[in-house]
Order: structure tokens, then sequence, then C-alpha cells
């Protein structure tokens, strides 16, 4: 179980490049005070880069919710919601496959946003939109299930 | 006479205030071109800032007869905002805040109320309130207008600011004969990597480049659209005959790359950008040899 630790989540618009940026300095930033290791840090931050993006390209804009969590343990974490309300994903298995794209990316950065976080979820509909949510922690994840 | 007053006592305020602006259009505008606002934007000539307060003067009475005093989106500011727009630019360029230009504009507001005031002392007092009221909030809406096309302004400013940025921050410097290095530093953008690109293949053909190093120390993060344009960059500086290293990609980058799974192998790295000048100095046959003297000494 992971709760929001009462931290007051931020919500930050992505329609433009400098959206981008503004979304990879607070994750960098939120990370930062929360205590990541500058490893960690760093493959939050490429994975909000990388959802934020493909939210603006393929979602045609969108926003960013960034809330602090802890674990049931007391382990301190960020959660982000990258949600926008474009096209929806068709067929997810394809869009995670590496070097798929339908544009003229090199079709890495929903794969590689996964194997950059702890927790990877993702909720598209075709026509509705999509909403990509990711959780890193500050230690090693909670295990999800505690052997008996 | 009493019967007169009486009449046009009980005009609408709105109204009222909209006739007083009318009739009182050549005194507003004169108070005005003596204001700060006013006289620090036309220097040149006074005549100019009386012309341009008769026009914001007409606009306010304009807004007023459409009776929509507490609304910025109404028609009659249209015909200032420009003028407006170009007012807050120039004060914002001269180094005022915004809280500066929105004290300024507020120090119109009693130049007009103290003259209305002058010119209803005789009306009651309900009366002179309603409209002292009804031109004050007017006059809060222009002000509101005027900061709405300040902030817009602000924005321009850092657009063009960022252009600019875009070619002052990637210079191309000569490291060695047939060396050149492109030390990187902020957000790599598409519109900065076309820059960086074409500055990069520029300097290729005039210093008769053989090797173009791009260091990257200062890219805080590389995702794979900058992989991509990594990767695009090293292509086609190889189709003009020279060859690319990447340098600077601090440890971090270097694991979230892998985490990622893009794929560097095609593009030639070193660690830091004294590593890369090393291995491009023994590329172009140049041997450095450490001078013994220095090396004792270092011990
Ligand atoms: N938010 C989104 N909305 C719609 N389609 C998306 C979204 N995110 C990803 N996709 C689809 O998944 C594909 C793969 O995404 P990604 O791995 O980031 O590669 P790239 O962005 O380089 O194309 C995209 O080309 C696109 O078709
Ligand atoms: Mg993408």
């Amino acid at each position: 179980m992971t709760h929001s630790t009462g931290s007051v989540s931020a919500c930050l618009p992505i329609h433009s490049d400098l959206d981008l940026v503004r979304v990879r300095q607070h994750v960098r930033q939120m990370t930062a005070q929360l205590g990541f290791r500058l490893v960690e840090q760093t493959k939050l931050v490429t994975a909000a880069s990388e959802l934020a993006r493909n939210a603006l390209i393929h979602g045609g804009g969108g926003q960013m919710e960034c809330t602090p969590v802890s674990s049931s343990g007391g382990v301190q974490g960020l959660r982000l919601v990258f949600s926008d309300q474009g096209p929806g994903i068709a067929d997810l298995d394809q869009a995670l496959s590496d070097g798929y794209t339908s544009g003229e990316g090199l079709g890495m950065g929903l794969g590689g946003a996964r194997r950059l976080v702890h927790e990877f979820s993702i909720d598209s509909r075709r026509g509705v939109g999509t909403t990509v949510t990711v959780t890193s922690w500050t230690s090693r994840p909670p295990r999800p299930r505690e052997a008996p | 006479m009493p019967e007169q007053q009486a009449a046009e006592h009980q005009t609408n305020p709105v109204e009222e205030v909209e006739a007083f602006l009318r009739r009182r259009r050549e005194q507003i505008a004169q108070r005005w071109a003596d204001a700060t606002l006013f006289r620090t934007v036309f220097t040149v000539s006074r005549d100019e800032a009386v012309e341009a307060g008769r026009t914001v003067v007409e606009a306010l009475a304009a807004v007023a007869a459409s009776g929509r005093v507490e609304d910025a989106e109404a028609d009659g500011f249209a015909v200032v905002r420009e003028q407006l727009a170009r007012t807050a630019h120039s004060r914002a360029r001269a180094g005022a805040t915004l809280a500066q230009i929105s004290a300024e504009m507020d120090a119109l507001r009693p130049l007009v109320t103290d003259l209305l005031l002058d010119e209803l002392s005789e009306a009651p007092a309900e009366h002179l309130r309603e409209c002292t009221t009804a031109l004050t909030v007017l006059m809060g809406t222009l002000r509101l207008v005027m900061l709405e096309t300040t902030t817009i302004a602000g924005q321009e400013l850092i657009n063009r600011q960022r252009l600019e940025l875009l070619e002052i921050a990637t210079p191309v410097i000569k490291l060695w004969e047939g060396i050149v290095a492109v030390p990187l530093i902020g957000t790599l953008d598409s519109a900065r990597s076309q820059v960086v690109m074409e500055t990069l293949l520029d300097a290729v053909v005039e210093q008769h480049a053989r090797i173009a190093i791009l260091d990257i120390t200062g890219v805080p993060t590389v995702d794979s659209l900058v992989a991509q344009h990594l990767m695009k960059t090293v292509a086609a500086a190889r189709l003009m005959g020279a060859e690319c290293i990447v340098s600077g990609i601090r440890p971090a980058i270097a694991q979230t790359i892998v985490h990622l799974g893009i794929d560097l192998s095609s593009v030639l790295t070193r660690a830091s950008l004294a590593d890369a000048l090393a291995y491009a100095l023994q590329q172009q046959g140049a041997h450095i040899v450490p001078n013994p003297a220095s090396t004792v000494e270092a011990r």
C-alpha cells in the first residue's frame, strides 16, 4: 500500500517544449528534496521527459501531476501521472516494444521509461486519451508481495 | 436651475462618467502626459504623449458607453491594447518591474478622479460616490488590461532571448589544427539540436576539421530525443568526412542511457573533453610527451 504523504501535489501543464523543461526541472527538484540518489534522480527525470514528450507529441498536450508518496514501510517516493486527451494507444504491446514508433522518434520512450522507474502502469482508451502513472522510491522498491 | 440639476443627477453614473470622459478628454490627456508612465515612454515629444492619452481616454469612454466598466474583454479596449502593450514593453525594456508598471498605471487614476470630484462637487453625495466608484473600477480594469499585455510582452521577450540563446550558446572552439569542439550547455530540444548540427557542419567545412568533439557535460538530461539528435549529428559529420566524438557523458547519464535501451555503440564516446582531445590528437599524429620536470614536481 502506498499513500500520499499529505504533501501537496503539483500539476504542471504540458503544451510546449518549454513546459517539458519545466517538467524536468520540477521532477529533478522534487527527487533531490526527497533524497533520491543522483542516478535515481536522473532516471526518473529522463522517464518524465519521455512521458511528457509523448503526451505533447502523440497526445496533443496534457499535464503531469507530481505527488510525494510513502510506502507502508516508510520509504519515500515520488509518483508522476501523465495524462492527455489525445487519440489513445490502439496496441499497447506494440507501443511498449522497443523501436516501435508511429512517428519519427526512436521508439524507445515508452519501453525505456518503464525500465527507468520502479512502478509503471498505463491506461489508454482510443479516442479518450492516455494516462501513464509511474512511481519510484528513494531506496529499493518495496516488494509487492511479502513472503509469508 | 434646480430642476435641471435634479434631472442631471438622475442619470446613470456610468453614463455620467462616459460624458465626463468625452468632455474632459483634452484635460485628462494633458495631465497624463506629465505622469511617469507617459513621460518615460514618450521621451521625444510631449505631443505624442498627449495624443496617446487622448486615445486611451476615448477607449475608456467607449467602454463606459457599453456599460462594461469591470470587463477587461470589453470591445472598447481593443483599440488601445496594442498601444498599451508597446508602452508596457518599452517600460519593461527600460528595466521597470511588473509591480512598478502597475504602480505607474495606478498613478494615472487620481489625475482623472480628482477632475471628476471637482466637476461634481455640487452633486449629491450618493451620486458622487457612485460616479467615482464607476470611474475607479474603470481605471482598475484599464490597469488589468495593461498588465495582461505586459505579461504577454514579457513572454515575447523571453521567447526572443531564447532564440538569441540558441545562437550564442553554440560556440565552436578550434582546439587544434583539424580539431573542433562544441561544448553543449542546457537543453537540447529540436530547435537547438538543429542549430548545433548546422554550426558543427559549417565548422567542419570552414576549418577543414577531421575531428569534431561534442561535449555534453553541460546537458542535464539525455533522453531518447537527445540521443537521436546526437546520432544524427554524428552521422552527418561522418558524411562530411569528419569523425565525431561525444564526450562528457556523466556516470548517472551513462547508466540511464543503458536502462533506456539506447544503443550508442555507433557513436565514439570518451568520458571527458580531455580524453576526447587526447584521442583526437593521437588520430592527427600528434604525440603528447609529458614534461619530465613537471612530472617529478607533481610527485
Ligand atoms: N500519450 C500517447 N498518446 C498516443 N500515442 C502514444 C502516446 N505515447 C506513446 N504513444 C504511441 O506509442 C509509440 C511509442 O512511443 P515511444 O516509445 O515513446 O516512441 P516515440 O515517441 O519515439 O515514437 C508512439 O510512436 C505512439 O504511437
Ligand atoms: Mg516518445
